[in-house]
């Protein structure tokens, strides 16, 4: 598990910095480092479906946020100091303290991390191949046992690429 | 946006069509190996967005790839829907799996499981698609 804790460390810190970067470019590429660090994280846990999906999403979407700064700015145009980012900070400060402790007190009321053993996926690892046919069981179970989510997941993705073509179109612009 | 050098758009035509099959395998894969309709879809569409990158927007018509990667994309989740409505239309619940399952590790396996892993993966490589040309396209500050 020493791994896992030394790659979530990189990933925050990857986070904070590309919170922080003035230069935008560097911002995304630092924000490349979380999503390739949850990449090695999921293939340390142990799941090559959500580690393939990952760094396929990721790669892509680094290349859009490219394509969207290059056609807009790469400077930050934030203010550096100044009241509101003082409020921000304060006020994050104290959500963060009020988030931690009661954090702590819903930790102390879970599971410990992979047990107790698993009831429903246990029932799927056993029934899994005879009800669904899918030799990969991850296939049998986001496609039959919760094709629910997945078409949910589709009809996000099929709404979000409407939003994008729809704000970012060229016909019956009003300049 | 412009195109790279020779070099690059002389390799990236070379590979774009490899990464194409690739996609394309692992869409088919999806119930048999690691993967699925969103990861080949997301390779497919990474195929065209190698060849977009490399020649330059300028090089296409990018309206009409524009229009065509949305209507993949509404064709691909049409065809999803519909696998998931024939338990409907058969007159049972909605997604059940009516085809046959087959014996596993087979290709041709585990029932709708193959269709819907197909209809995904148009939709989620039409999806990206179309996401990145609309970016490509915009006229900003860069040009």
């Amino acid at each position: 598990m020493t791994e896992l804790y030394l790659l979530l460390i990189l990933m925050i810190l990857g986070a904070i910095i590309a919170l922080e970067a003035r230069d935008l470019l560097s911002a995304i590429i630092s924000l490349g480092i979380v999503g390739f660090g949850l990449v090695l994280a999921f293939l340390v846990l142990q799941a090559p479906d959500l580690a393939i999906v990952q760094i396929v999403v990721e790669t892509l979407s680094l290349i859009i946020l490219i394509a969207a700064i290059l056609k807009t700015s790469k400077e930050d145009t934030t203010e550096v100091f100044g009241w509101k980012k003082a409020c921000l900070w304060t006020g994050g400060l104290i959500f963060l303290v009020i988030f931690m402790v009661y954090i702590n007190q819903a930790f102390k009321l879970l599971p410990e991390f992979g047990f107790p053993i698993m009831r429903m996926a246990g029932h799927y690892l056993e029934l899994g191949l005879e009800k669904t046919g899918a030799a990969n069981l991850v296939a049998g179970v986001i496609l039959d046992f919760r094709g629910y989510d997945t078409l949910g997941e589709a009809t996000v993705l099929f709404t979000a690429v409407m939003g994008v073509i729809v704000v970012l179109r060229k016909i019956g612009r009003i300049k | 946006m412009k195109g790279m050098t020779l070099i690059v758009k002389t390799i990236s035509k070379l590979i774009a069509g490899l990464i194409f099959l690739y996609g394309i395998y692992v869409v088919l894969h999806g119930h048999l190996t690691p993967g699925g309709g969103f990861a080949g879809g997301i390779i497919i569409a990474g195929a065209f967005v190698l060849l977009v990158l490399a020649e330059g927007s300028d090089e296409f018509s990018t309206e009409v790839k524009k229009w065509r990667a949305s209507l993949f994309e509404s064709l691909g989740i049409f065809i999803f829907w519909f696998l998931a409505m024939l338990g409907v239309f058969g007159g049972t619940f909605f997604f059940l799996n009516l085809l046959s399952k087959g014996r596993p590790f087979r290709l041709l396996s585990a029932g709708i499981i193959l269709p819907c892993n197909i209809g995904i993966g148009i939709e989620v490589g039409g999806a990206l698609f179309a996401i990145f040309i609309t970016l490509a396209v915009l006229k900003g500050k860069g040009d």
